[in-house]
């Protein structure tokens, strides 16, 4: 019976000591992580990561890597040319944006990633973009870099077809916005006012 | 229960009558005359469509729609001088990722309803543009009905960016007033 107790005892005592172990390896994970997303620039401890490195072509045909965007705030967002409201709409603000930040303007990069490689050619986003600020960067590249870059922002990205045998996309459509350590702060979309785009904005350029 | 069921079918049976007595309240006003502007009659009413940036290959097409008529209508297509095709599409969106579907066998028009196809929600596909469309020049195009079948509008031409034929967003579309303003009638 004391044989039994001591048995007993002891089993608990290892479980108890198992309990010990995994809760602390489970902590030091869960802090790395913690850490690994502050030292990436994560807005809130245990937020999905949004960014991260990639390798495009600019509309000029030109290699465009994320190193161009290191300690400077920038706007991202993803759409297509083949896009018939939200994507010029986008553009459209953010060229009104841009001009109302006067000065500060400059020191914002504006990215507008395609996420229709395919006929969103560099050549084919200058013209589109050539009714906007010209200070708005156009990224195209291959189907597969595109592909790495979105996934990279969580960006949904899903070819519809339409029923000519074309297709359409569907897409995220927020506005990304980054500060100079590569910290996303804010979002924009296209259904608060204006003014409070703006504000955003502006606040983004005072942070940075 | 079986209380309740004979109340059931004791409001049933009221429901019956008076849908009864309504419609034959409703029957004698169809006059003659009136039979042929009822059947179905859509009303078009503010189409427009936007300003493209330079090289864009689809536009979205906006206008309103009133069914007069005494039966549901569907809009099924149409066609637009600047572009090889038109459909009919829907926008939503959901937390934050636009989506855009065609709209299958066409978009429902109620009688007595006003559709109104706008920007983020249902709109005209102009496919595969052949020319931009310009501030101030209106385009012309059709808008095809399954019962009313075709009928003639003109889209006014807003800036780009514009949220609305007349509201904020680009600036006011110049040199013009409304959109196309007709009615059409199913004789």
């Amino acid at each position: 019976m004391a044989a039994n107790t001591s048995l007993l005892g002891r089993i608990r005592l290892v479980l108890w000591g198992l309990v010990a172990i995994a809760a602390f390896v489970g902590g030091a994970i869960f802090l790395g992580h913690m850490q690994e997303a502050a030292r990436q620039g994560a807005s809130l401890p245990g937020a999905v990561r949004i960014g991260g490195d990639f390798e495009l072509v600019d509309q000029n045909g030109d290699p465009y890597s994320s190193e161009a965007l290191k300690g400077r705030p920038h706007a991202v967002f993803f759409g297509f040319t083949h896009c018939p409201d939200i994507c010029p709409t986008t553009l459209f603000e953010m060229t009104k944006h841009l001009e109302a930040l006067g000065p500060d303007a400059d020191k914002l990069t504006v990215l507008f990633v395609t996420v229709d490689p395919a006929r969103d050619t560099p050549a084919q986003l200058k013209t589109y973009l050539s009714a906007f600020d010209p200070r708005i960067v156009g990224l195209s590249g291959s189907a597969k870099q595109v592909a790495d870059a979105a996934s990279k922002y969580r960006i949904v990205a899903e070819k519809v077809a339409t029923s000519d045998g074309s297709y359409t996309m569907n897409h995220t459509a927020s506005v990304f916005l980054f500060d100079s350590s590569g910290t996303l702060v804010s979002t924009l979309n296209w259904e608060e006012p204006e003014e409070t785009r703006h504000k955003k904005l502006q606040r983004l350029m005072q942070r940075s | 229960m079986l209380k309740l069921a004979r109340r059931n079918f004791f409001l049933g049976a009221m429901f019956a009558i008076a849908l009864t007595a309504l419609a034959f309240a409703a029957a004698p006003k169809l006059t003659a005359e009136d039979a042929k502007h009822t059947h179905s009659g859509v009303m078009i009413e503010k189409a427009w469509t936007r300003a493209t940036p330079p090289g864009a290959k689809v536009a979205g097409g906006f206008v309103t729609i009133m069914n007069h008529g005494k039966e549901a209508d569907r809009l099924i297509g149409g066609s637009f001088a600047l572009s090889q095709r038109v459909e009919v599409h829907e926008m939503t969106m959901t937390e934050g990722v636009m989506r855009m579907n065609e709209v299958k066998g066409g978009l429902e028009i109620a009688p007595g309803a006003t559709v109104e196809l706008k920007p983020g929600g249902y709109h005209l596909m102009f496919m595969e543009l052949g020319g931009e469309p310009k501030v101030g020049t209106p385009v012309k195009g059709t808008l095809q009905f399954e019962k009313a079948g075709e009928v003639a509008v003109e889209f006014a031409v807003a800036p780009l960016g514009a949220k609305s034929l007349h509201g904020k967003g680009g600036d006011m579309p110049t040199g013009q007033d409304h959109g196309g303003h007709e009615m059409k009638h199913n004789h």
